[in-house]
């Protein structure tokens, strides 16, 4: 199943990418309605890239990474992992290829087993893929523990005898366990403290350099995705509404969702904060069942008009590799500006 | 000077467990004047929260010692009775919790739930008391609240949960709102939200706060003075623009270093604090945080006390090193770049 990857080939690439969630009521539990999570993605990832997803809670950035991964079965699309398309693979066809992609989980108390000891969680992948004998496997985990900097004697504890940072490390290591070339991390860092979180993402960052490693990195925070991406999608209610190189994001936005969730990042400054124009995000994201009509952002944009709330803009390329999805966009010139939409001013 | 509603002195806190005794807070002083925000920063097991829950009296029991002073309004809440206790808490100092989706019960209506606390304190019929919670509801910024006063929690997102903590947090008009890290479990659009809204309510119900968090960035634009916990103990306590542009302790720079910024160019590496924070029943002779500090030097064995060393003199720091010292070397922390030694 081991393809030899073509230079210039993405790792793994997603087409139109769709998955609903059917809703069900009634005695024959008819379908009546459908949670629109995922509602056509593209993108493709290279090898040894960083992919960072960003968005709020509910636009449907898990969902995606979970079906990248085919722990849900997408309902429309395309995924083309090393040139081979593996959306309609079943389990056993899915089985090598589980090897090859992993997932490190937000929760680190919810993501590990408590009646497992350390040394089982992290080895059962060994086992099931039948990797070595018992001894080789128990001599993997113990290297595994001290490439994410715990210490081999800790083979036989529990989960609850680490601290959250701890765990994560462990659901880390238990990630890095068959070699993977993808790794979908899903919101690492969110549920640990800032002094660990610092330490976890230099973690994944040595992991990349040293293992050749492809990351899709979840994250709701702009500024902690900053660090370790190379490129960032912005996703919002189910659609990715722009995507660019990670720096060119942070200097330049052109929707005006980035520009929010960039001025919520909190800065420790509080001379710059006091100065510095937030733009606080009225409501929360609108339910995915009935997505709004046209922009689905519209409805908390403070840029929106009436052709907002009608046509669904586009995703357009703004030069650099620069996509983005919006009638209004933000620091663009009037010459680059998509045809059919007002330039608009954004803030310096 | 605006009125001094609490003042805690030498507060220490221990648990006696099976394992040893935990020194959860050990030796903490402040005070909070009406209208102003004090924020207590710190990381997991610092005391911070174990601080917040025995000024509410929630760390009473056979197996806590308390020592020091707990004054509020003229009278040390660690020497009332339980009972006295019920009617400070809720009505004079209400307190929101980190974890929304945990902290209401998700068998009750929150409009009950709302009900519920002020009836506990006021004589107010049902009916009054549900359009107190109705307003209370409005005034948290929940659309449609005639409506959403008969929802579950369930039926609330994170964000919507978290405001209808705040509302049961002051249906009672405390003159102290505790907010123990109102936002770590939320997005950072509605991060940005809450924050605002608990600036905006201290003005509006004329009370204080104090805010609980292990972000600085947090704080930066809403306290007015900040205390760095660090394993039980106040490491630093300064006004907040002294805090951020002259932090004295090591350990302060630690934590500004981790945060990812976005007001500055990003940095090859985070800063991190190597290692975690230290056994609260084993801790470190000298300087709690010695064993993780890349700059402790010999005297460092001897724990520093708490002393003013800079301008202004209400700015304190518990750390040996010299004062021109900190200033050439903590640059290189907080802008984050060299990895520490392991």
């Amino acid at each position: 199943m081991s393809e030899v990857a073509q230079p210039g080939q993405p790792l793994i690439e997603v087409r139109d990418i769709k998955k609903y969630f059917p809703i069900r009521s009634g005695l024959m539990q008819r379908e009546v309605a459908r949670v629109h999570a995922v509602d056509g993605v593209s993108f493709a990832v290279q090898p040894g890239e960083t992919l960072g997803l960003v968005g709020e809670s509910g636009c449907g950035k898990s969902t995606l990474g979970r079906t990248i991964v085919r722990l849900y079965e997408p309902t429309a699309g395309q995924i083309i992992f090393q040139g081979v398309p593996i959306e309609g693979h079943g389990a056993r066809k899915l089985r090598p290829l589980r090897r090859e992609m992993q997932m490190v989980f937000q929760d680190p108390y919810a993501s590990l087993n408590p009646r497992k000891r350390v040394g089982s969680i992290i080895g059962d992948p060994l086992k099931i893929h039948k990797l070595g004998d018992k001894k080789e496997r128990k001599a993997r985990v113990e290297e595994l523990l001290e490439t994410v900097g715990l210490s081999p004697e800790h083979y036989n504890r529990y989960p609850h005898e680490f601290s959250g940072g701890q765990r994560q490390r462990i659901g880390i290591a238990r990630s890095l366990a068959l070699n993977p070339k993808l790794v979908v991390a899903d919101e690492p860092v969110s549920a640990l403290d800032v002094s660990i979180q610092s330490q976890m993402l230099n973690l994944l960052e040595d992991l990349q350099n040293e293992f050749n490693l492809t990351y899709i990195f979840i994250a709701h925070d702009l500024g902690v995705v900053r660090h370790v991406s190379d490129r960032i999608a912005v996703m919002y209610l189910g659609k990715i509404v722009e995507m660019s190189p990670a720096e060119e994001l942070y200097q330049r936005p052109i929707m005006p969702y980035t520009e929010a969730l960039l001025s919520a990042v909190p800065v420790p400054d509080p001379d710059l904060a006091a100065k510095r124009e937030r733009i606080v995000l009225e409501g929360d994201v609108p339910s995915p069942i009935n997505p709004p009509s046209g922009c689905r952002f519209h409805p908390r944009c403070r840029y929106a008009t009436q052709v907002c709330s009608e046509i669904e803009p586009p995703l357009v390329e703004y030069g650099n590799g620069h996509l983005a999805a919006c009638h209004h966009p933000l620091n663009v010139d009037a010459g680059l500006t998509a045809v059919g939409s007002t330039s608009a001013e954004g803030p310096a | 000077m605006a009125e001094r509603l609490l003042e805690v002195k030498g507060l220490k806190v221990q648990f006696a467990t099976v394992d040893g005794t935990v020194k959860a807070v050990d030796g903490v002083s402040f005070e909070l004047e009406r209208g102003k925000v004090l924020g207590i920063v710190g990381e997991s097991g610092s005391g911070k929260s174990v601080t917040a829950m025995t000024l509410m009296g929630l760390t009473r029991d056979v197996n806590s010692r308390f020592e020091g002073e707990v004054v509020y309004k003229g009278k040390d809440l660690l020497q009332v009775s339980d009972t006295e206790m019920q009617q400070y808490r809720g009505a004079e100092m209400g307190m929101i919790f980190q974890d929304p989706m945990t902290s209401l019960n998700p068998v009750y209506r929150i409009g009950e739930q709302i009900v519920e606390a002020i009836r506990t304190h006021e004589k107010i019929d049902k009916r009054a008391a549900k359009n107190r919670a109705v307003e209370l509801l409005r005034q948290v910024g929940i659309p449609n609240p005639e409506m959403r006063v008969d929802d579950f929690p369930h039926q609330f997102s994170g964000g919507m949960r978290q405001r209808a903590m705040i509302a049961i947090a002051l249906s009672c008009n405390p003159d102290v709102l505790i907010a123990d890290e109102p936002t770590t479990a939320l997005d950072v659009t509605i991060q940005a939200q809450i924050i605002e809204l608990i600036d905006r309510l201290k003005d509006d119900f004329n009370s204080a706060v104090i805010l609980i968090t292990h972000d600085l960035g947090v704080v930066a634009d809403v306290a007015d003075e900040i205390i760095v916990m660090y394993a039980g103990n106040v490491v630093e306590r300064a006004a907040t623009r002294d805090l951020f542009y002259d932090p004295q302790m090591p350990y302060t720079w630690g934590l500004l270093g981790s945060i990812p910024r976005l007001d500055r160019p990003r940095p090859e590496r985070l800063h991190s604090i190597t290692g975690s924070p230290p056994s609260l029943i084993n801790l470190p002779q000298g300087c709690a945080f010695r064993p993780r500090c890349p700059h402790a030097f010999d005297r460092c064995t001897q724990r520093p006390p708490l002393e003013n060393h800079v301008d202004p003199p209400s700015h304190l720091d518990r750390c040996w090193l010299d004062v021109e010292y900190k200033r050439a070397h903590r640059g290189d922390t907080i802008a984050g770049g060299k990895p520490e030694a392991a």
